[in-house]
């Protein structure tokens, strides 16, 4: 599934000043509720909006860059099953869905699946109005055509008897549930898909998702337990995301290390081996620069024993390549010196599209974190939300 | 039929009380999901299934089928069972 290789964008100056005359949206979707922050002209200053759906799990918030007006939530609460809201007038009000993503009933006799939470949200191409895709905990994949009212499940993923052995059980995922997530349409072609599956591996489609093939190669393992690094089944990517400025390239925080990966080739090159060993290279986001194929950012977590899941040490600290890979510099200036044992969950991370670009974070112990430039200086600005689970930015 | 609906419901009733017809407790929840779009979603799965934390009771007996049969003077009661903080 190669593509034609496209040139790196250049910086142009005429294209940040006009991102960087846009407000700013923070979107914040946590374990009790979702939140919005309206930045000003210099993201400053930031304006609060909710708490939207008080007391429901939210998984992911997303604006629709197409109409810039649109969002998406995937919400539950404790009681209730998952659903799907939207709004059309940013946050002012919402409507339901009225399909939301649920798996095809099982025959009579069968044991069939029913969808815990939707769990990652992701729009189709500029193109391709009203179009959204879903993963799902547990991994299912649904696809939407009209903005996210009704949902259609992929069965050559969610009913696919090869499928549901890489996937496993409930007890084979991450500990609130197996989920497929990273979900991203190639901006040159709507058929190529790429998705994630935590775990389960990494997989692409040609052809709209109705085949699929396996993208594994070069992804390690956990040691120690004899797992055959051919089979799905032992692979947990955390989060994929394709550089917009080069969309030949993909960058993966993973289970065991972060990768990069260059195609046509098909074999990820384990990029974090050159992370400092003390903190090593085990985390949940990946966030790419929006015009620099070569820059990117991790927040690394503490993977060691018991897997903790805390800062290293501590010590929370981003750390940024410039080079696609080959060196990483600690961005720490203003993040709690230590003492802080929080982190950052896969989708809690993004970068916006000024100059220097703006890097956001929301951490479990919810707090919501920027920097104006790119990383160097870290702000909070907000304290005290519940659990964070997500962070989008967009521009108004 | 009179169904009791819980607080967590309420913003698809926004009432205590709505009225349902049917000759099943299947057919009474197709009634309400008529009415108040997407309600039945929240409390039954796409197998069919009472979540997890929903409770059904019936004249005071909790319900386990959607097949269970009803009457127009049967009183139904949906109940948010414990979940969690």
């Amino acid at each position: 599934m190669a593509r034609k290789a496209k040139e790196p964008a250049v910086r142009k100056r005429s294209t940040t000043t006009r991102a960087r005359a846009r407000r700013s949206v923070v979107l914040v979707a946590t374990r009790k509720g979702a939140w919005l922050y309206h930045g000003d002209a210099a993201r400053k200053t930031w304006r609060v909006d909710g708490p939207h759906f008080l007391g429901h799990v939210v998984s992911h918030l997303v604006l629709d860059p197409r109409d810039r007006r649109t969002l998406l939530a995937a919400a539950k609460t404790g009681h209730l099953g998952p659903t799907v809201f939207c709004s059309t007038d940013l946050g002012r009000t919402w409507k339901e869905a009225v399909q939301p993503p649920s798996f095809a009933k099982a025959p009579e006799g069968e044991q069939g699946r029913s969808v815990d939470h939707t769990f990652w949200l992701a729009p189709g191409r500029p193109a391709d109005a009203g179009v959204w895709y879903a993963g799902t905990s547990p991994q299912g994949l649904f696809r939407s055509s009209d903005g996210g009212a009704t949902w259609e499940p992929f069965s050559s993923i969610n009913d696919d008897p090869q499928f549901r052995e890489w996937m496993g059980t409930a007890q084979d995922g991450t500990p609130d549930g197996p989920k497929l997530h990273s979900v991203i349409v190639d901006p040159r072609d709507s058929s190529h898909i790429y998705i994630a599956m935590s775990g389960g591996g990494v997989h692409e489609s040609g052809d709209g998702g109705r085949t699929w093939k396996t993208l594994l190669k070069g992804l390690e393992v956990v040691e120690g337990f004899g797992f055959d690094a051919s089979k799905p089944t032992f692979h947990d990517p955390h989060c994929i995301r394709l550089c917009p400025s080069n969309p030949d390239r993909l960058y993966q925080q993973n289970h065991c290390g972060i990768y990069r990966l260059d195609r046509p080739s098909d074999t990820w090159v384990r990029i974090g081996k050159a992370m400092p060993k003390q903190v090593g290279d085990i985390g949940f986001p990946m966030v790419v620069h929006p015009r620099d194929a070569d820059g990117a950012w991790v927040f690394p977590m503490d993977g060691t024993s018991v897997w903790p899941r805390t800062s290293p040490e501590g010590r929370p600290a981003v750390y940024a390549t410039r080079n696609g890979g080959k060196t990483w510099q600690r961005l720490d200036k203003g993040l709690p010196a230590r003492h802080a044992w929080w982190t950052v969950k896969r989708q809690a991370m993004t970068a916006d599209a000024a100059d220097p670009v703006g890097l956001y974070f929301g951490t479990t112990s919810g707090e919501l974190w920027m920097s104006r430039d790119e990383g160097r200086r870290w702000a909070c600005i907000a304290r005290h939300l519940p659990e964070i689970y997500s962070v989008e930015v967009a521009e108004l | 039929m009179k169904v009791l609906i819980p607080s967590a419901l309420r913003s698809y009733t926004g009432k205590s009380e709505a009225e349902a017809s049917g000759v099943t407790l299947a057919a009474v929840l197709a009634d309400l999901d008529r009415q108040y779009p997407g309600i039945r979603f929240r409390m039954i799965d796409e197998q069919d299934r009472i979540r997890r934390h929903i409770r059904i009771f019936v004249n005071g007996d909790q319900v386990r089928e959607l097949s269970q049969p009803l009457s127009a003077r049967d009183e139904v009661i949906i109940v948010q069972a414990l979940s969690g903080g």
